[in-house]
């Protein structure tokens, strides 16, 4: 069984769907770029995924535990960072990891070394006891990816986790990813192109909320003939111009 | 359970993180004072009661309430934070739960914190201390019906002030279910049964004998069923609603 299947998932609004009978499938090892332009259905996608948003109609289960009937279950083999990272910011670093691990239901020494380990792979020492609202935007985001890895979850799902930082703080967290990913499967979504070449390992691209391609960056580059980002406008250019012409 | 008592704690905490707490906790204690000595006539009454202290405590209840069960749902809904808790694994019953226990804790402390109250009364004379712990047992126990019910309109709306409005409206027509401010809407057209059962609603009517010092099991269990429903009822609209 894989770790994550979709099938048919599906989400309306009114009669404006968002996400249009996606079905794929993932396994560990694998890192998973989900790519599309803006409002393509990509933080729905994930917000079904985790159990936030409720499909219209599909499933998805988790590691076998269908998210709908299931939920919980599920949830604890994810770890999670929604879009722009929120977090409860009148809290220190510190209190803010110690929820997350109360919850979490870590305890013991367990508790300990997470806490240990991923304090020292996100460089918060320095910052513990300053209330997340202080924190500069690389720090918050570093907050938010902490919260997400503290029980060593089997799957990563995390929306947009470069998105704002500088050049630096993006090197920084493609370089996380990658030393995650060996027994992980990891989702991301981006809408930077370059950032599927620098850690994916399959791409997805989506548009209007349907699923365009699935397949390695290189093979996605070669068949195009060309690189990355004019495969990507043609295919989700092509597909704009699609749903305009239904439209009319 | 473990998670329920590690979202009391941190929504508790959150409370105390930020000057708020302080400056209501210190609103409170005045509006207490004031009430009781100059609207009541603790002097002037010349009895060893507190009768005066705990009539004015649905009035006050009323707007404080409100205000400390606003932010509950309506500031995870603005930060975004709400979709960081739902994707945890809680469920929608603990994350309620969690909360409006938190909420009601505080009012908790602040309400022992007229301890002074009961100090003044019991040095001036020789009160029924019974009857003045029973009266504060009832009063917590509005408080919570007030905060479920603030708890519940909080989960509808992103803006603490409208959370705070309509839940001050929602309580003063629980609060005055029994008078005709409120019945008149009803008495022209439902039927008795239906006026009657409004009526049987009041939060006046039951907290009047509690504050009395008469503990009648019936008006506990009606604040109880009260915090019950609305909790419930936000469960519900939680799990309804939670990614709108």
């Amino acid at each position: 069984m894989p770790m994550v299947q979709i099938d048919g998932l599906t989400k309306r609004y009114g009669r404006h769907t968002v996400v249009d009978k996606l079905s794929f499938a993932c396994e560990a090892g694998e890192v998973l770029g989900f790519l599309g332009p803006n409002g393509a259905g990509k933080s729905t996608t994930m917000k079904m995924l985790t159990g936030f948003v409720a499909p219209s109609a599909g499933t998805a289960s988790i590691r076998g535990h269908d998210i709908q009937s299931d939920t919980l279950a599920a949830q604890r083999c994810i770890g999670y960072l929604p879009e722009g990272a929120p977090l409860y910011a009148e809290m220190t670093v510190r209190t803010f990891l110690d929820f997350i691990a109360n919850i979490r239901g870590l305890d013991g020494t367990r508790r300990r070394n997470r806490m240990q380990e991923v304090i020292e792979l996100l460089h918060l020492g320095p910052v513990l006891d300053q209330s997340i609202d202080t924190l500069s935007k690389g720090f918050k985001r570093r907050v938010g990816l902490a919260q997400a890895i503290v029980h060593d979850p089997e799957i990563l799902i995390l929306d947009e986790p470069t998105d704002g930082l500088d050049p630096n703080q993006k090197h920084e967290v493609r370089q996380l990813i990658r030393s995650m990913s060996a027994e992980k499967l990891i989702v991301i979504s981006t809408h930077i192109l370059e950032e599927v070449d620098a850690v994916c390992t399959r791409a997805i691209i989506v548009a209007n909320g349907r699923l365009l391609v699935d397949d390695t960056p290189a093979a996605l580059a070669e068949q195009g003939n060309a690189d990355l980002e004019s495969v990507f406008r043609n295919l989700t250019q092509a597909s704009n111009v699609e749903t305009s012409e239904a439209a009319v | 359970m473990s998670v329920t008592r590690a979202i009391f704690r941190r929504e508790l905490q959150s409370y105390f993180a930020t000057p708020v707490a302080y400056v209501f906790i210190v609103i409170f204690l005045m509006l207490m004072g004031a009430f009781t000595f100059y609207l009541g006539g603790f002097y002037e009454r010349g009895q060893a009661d507190l009768r005066a202290f705990f009539n004015y405590h649905p009035w006050l209840y009323l707007f404080l309430m409100p205000a400390i069960a606003m932010r509950l749902w309506a500031e995870e809904r603005k930060t975004g934070t709400i979709e960081l808790l739902m994707t945890l694994p809680v469920t929608p019953v603990q994350a309620v739960l969690g909360k409006f226990l938190a909420a009601w804790a505080f009012a908790g402390i602040a309400l022992l914190l007229t301890f002074p109250i009961w100090i003044t009364v019991n040095y001036l004379g020789n009160p029924d201390n019974g009857a003045i712990i029973a009266a504060y047992i009832g009063s917590f126990l509005m408080a919570g019906g007030f905060l479920a019910i603030g708890s519940f309109v909080s989960v509808f709306t992103r803006n603490q002030v409208i959370a705070f409005v309509i839940s001050i409206v929602v309580c003063f027509g629980f609060l005055l279910a029994g008078f005709p401010l409120v019945l008149d809407i009803f008495s022209g057209w439902a039927p008795q049964v239906v006026v009657d059962g409004i009526a049987s609603l009041s939060f006046l009517t039951h907290f009047s004998g509690i504050s009395k010092g008469v503990i009648d099991l019936r008006d506990l269990i009606y604040f109880a069923l009260v915090i019950g429903t609305f909790l419930y009822a936000n469960t519900i609209v939680l799990r309804w609603k939670q990614a709108d």
